[in-house]
C-alpha cells in the first residue's frame, strides 16, 4: 500500500508512535524514527523495521526546537531522497488542576505538543510542495474535543492541533497535500500506564466498546490515511476512542 | 541582467502558466500574473534552487514584481 514512500514519525520510539512506524513499514514505507531521549528504544524500532526489509534510521530532535527540527527534516530528505508522510505524534503530559498548574507545565506541554506540530509541518512543506504530494497526519486527542479536568495545557494543545490541521489542510490542498488528525481515546501506553487504577476503571465505564485501545488501533488508521485510499479526505479529525465521544 | 531575467521568466512561465510576453519587469506576481500567496512562496523556492541562494522570509516578502526578483537576485550574485 505504501511501497516507494518514505515517512517521518515523531516520537516513534515508544507507544503509539512506535506502532505507527512499524505499521507504515509493514505496508511498504521506509521510516525515519524520531525520538527525544530514548535512543535505545528508537534503535529497537529501527531494528524491527529493518527485519521487515524496509529502510529505517533513528534521529534525535526535540520537536519544540525549530532548529533541531529543520536539521532533522533536512537529514531525512537527504537520506531518503523524498518525504511523503509526516506523522506528528510526539507528545507529553504534565497534568495538574488549572489552579495549581505552573507556568512551566503549561509552556512545556504547549511547546512540545502544539508548537512541535507547527515546527515539523513547516519544515516538511517545502519538500512536499515540490513533490506536489504529501500526507501530514497529526495525533490529537479526544480530550481536545471534549475537554478534561486536570489537563488544561494538554487539552489546549490538542484542540490547537485540530485547528492547525484544518488551516494547514486549506493552505496546502491546492498542492495535493492532505492534512488530517486522529484523536485517540484511552490507549494503553507508558503515558496512560502512569494513571492510578481507580481512574483507569472510571475511564473504562465510559467506553461503549468496553476496552482500552491498543497502539495498533491508531496505527491502522494512520496507515490508511497515509495511503492513496484516503485521497479525498483532508482537514478532518477522526476519533478512535471506542465510542467515548460521538458528535 | 538579461540572463537572470531570462531564467526568472522561464520559471514564471512554467509555474504560473502565463505567456512569456506577459512577463515584464513591472508585472506584479499577484496583480498581473494571477499568482496567489502560495504561488509566490513556491516561486521564491524555485528561484532559490535555480540560483543556489537562500532568500529569507523577510526578504521574500519584499518581492512583489518580476523586477524585484531580478534585482534581488542580481544583488546577491
Ligand atoms: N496514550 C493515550 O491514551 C493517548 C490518547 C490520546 C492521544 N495520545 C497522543 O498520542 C501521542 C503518543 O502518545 P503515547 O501514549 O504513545 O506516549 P508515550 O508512550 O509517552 O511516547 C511518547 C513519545 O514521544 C516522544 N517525545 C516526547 N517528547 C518529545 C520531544 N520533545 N521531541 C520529540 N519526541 C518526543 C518520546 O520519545 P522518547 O522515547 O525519546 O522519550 C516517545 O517516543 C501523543 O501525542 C499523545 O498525546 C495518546
Amino acid at each position: 500500500m505504501l511501497s516507494g514512500k518514505t515517512a517521518l514519525v515523531t516520537g516513534g520510539s515508544r507507544g503509539i508512535g512506535r506502532a505507527i512506524a512499524i505499521d507504515l513499514a509493514k505496508n511498504g514505507a521506509d521510516v525515519a524514527v524520531n525520538y527525544s531521549g530514548n535512543e535505545e528504544k528508537a534503535n529497537e524500532v529501527v531494528k524491527e523495521i529493518e527485519s521487515l526489509g524496509r529502510k529505517a534510521f533513528a534521529i534525535r530532535a526535540n520537536v519544540a526546537n525549530a532548529d533541531e527540527v529543520n536539521s532533522m527534516v533536512n537529514e531525512v530528505i537527504e537520506r531518503f531522497g523524498r518525504l511523503d508522510i509526516l506523522v506528528n505524534n510526539a507528545g507529553i503530559t504534565k497534568d495538574n488542576l488549572l489552579m495549581r498548574m505552573k507556568e512551566s507545565e503549561w509552556d512545556d506541554v504547549i511547546n512540545i505538543n502544539l508548537k512541535g506540530v507547527f515546527n515539523c509541518t513547516k519544515a516538511v512543506t517545502r519538500q512536499m510542495m515540490k513533490q506536489r504530494s504529501g500526507r501530514i497526519i497529526n495525533i490529537a486527542s479526544i480530550v481536545g474535543i471534549a475537554g478534561n479536568a486536570g489537563q488544561a495545557n494538554y487539552v489546549a494543545a490538542k484542540a490547537g492541533i485540530i485547528g492547525l490541521t484544518k488551516t494547514t489542510a486549506k493552505e496546502l490542498a491546492g498542492r495535493n497535500i492532505t492534512v488530517n488528525a486522529v484523536a485517540p481515546g484511552f490507549i494503553s501506553t507508558d503515558m496512560t500506564d502512569q494513571l492510578p487504577e481507580q481512574i483507569r476503571n472510571e475511564m473504562l465505564k465510559q467506553i461503549p466498546l468496553g476496552r482500552f485501545g491498543e497502539p495498533n488501533d491508531i496505527a491502522n488508521m494512520v496507515t490508511f490515511i497515509a495511503s492513496d485510499k484516503s485521497s479525498y479526505m483532508t482537514g478532518q479529525t477522526l476519533c478512535l476512542d471506542g465510542g467515548m465521544v460521538m458528535y | 541582467m538579461a540572463d537572470v531575467l531570462e531564467r526568472v521568466t522561464k520559471i514564471i512561465v512554467d509555474r504560473l502558466g502565463v505567456d512569456e510576453s506577459e512577463v515584464k519587469l513591472e508585472s506584479s506576481f499577484k496583480d498581473d500574473l494571477g499568482a496567489d500567496s502560495l504561488d509566490v512562496v513556491e516561486l521564491v523556492m524555485e528561484l532559490e534552487d535555480e540560483f543556489g541562494m537562500e532568500i529569507s522570509d523577510e526578504e521574500a516578502e519584499q518581492i512583489v514584481t518580476v523586477g524585484d526578483a531580478v534585482n534581488y537576485i542580481q544583488s546577491k550574485l
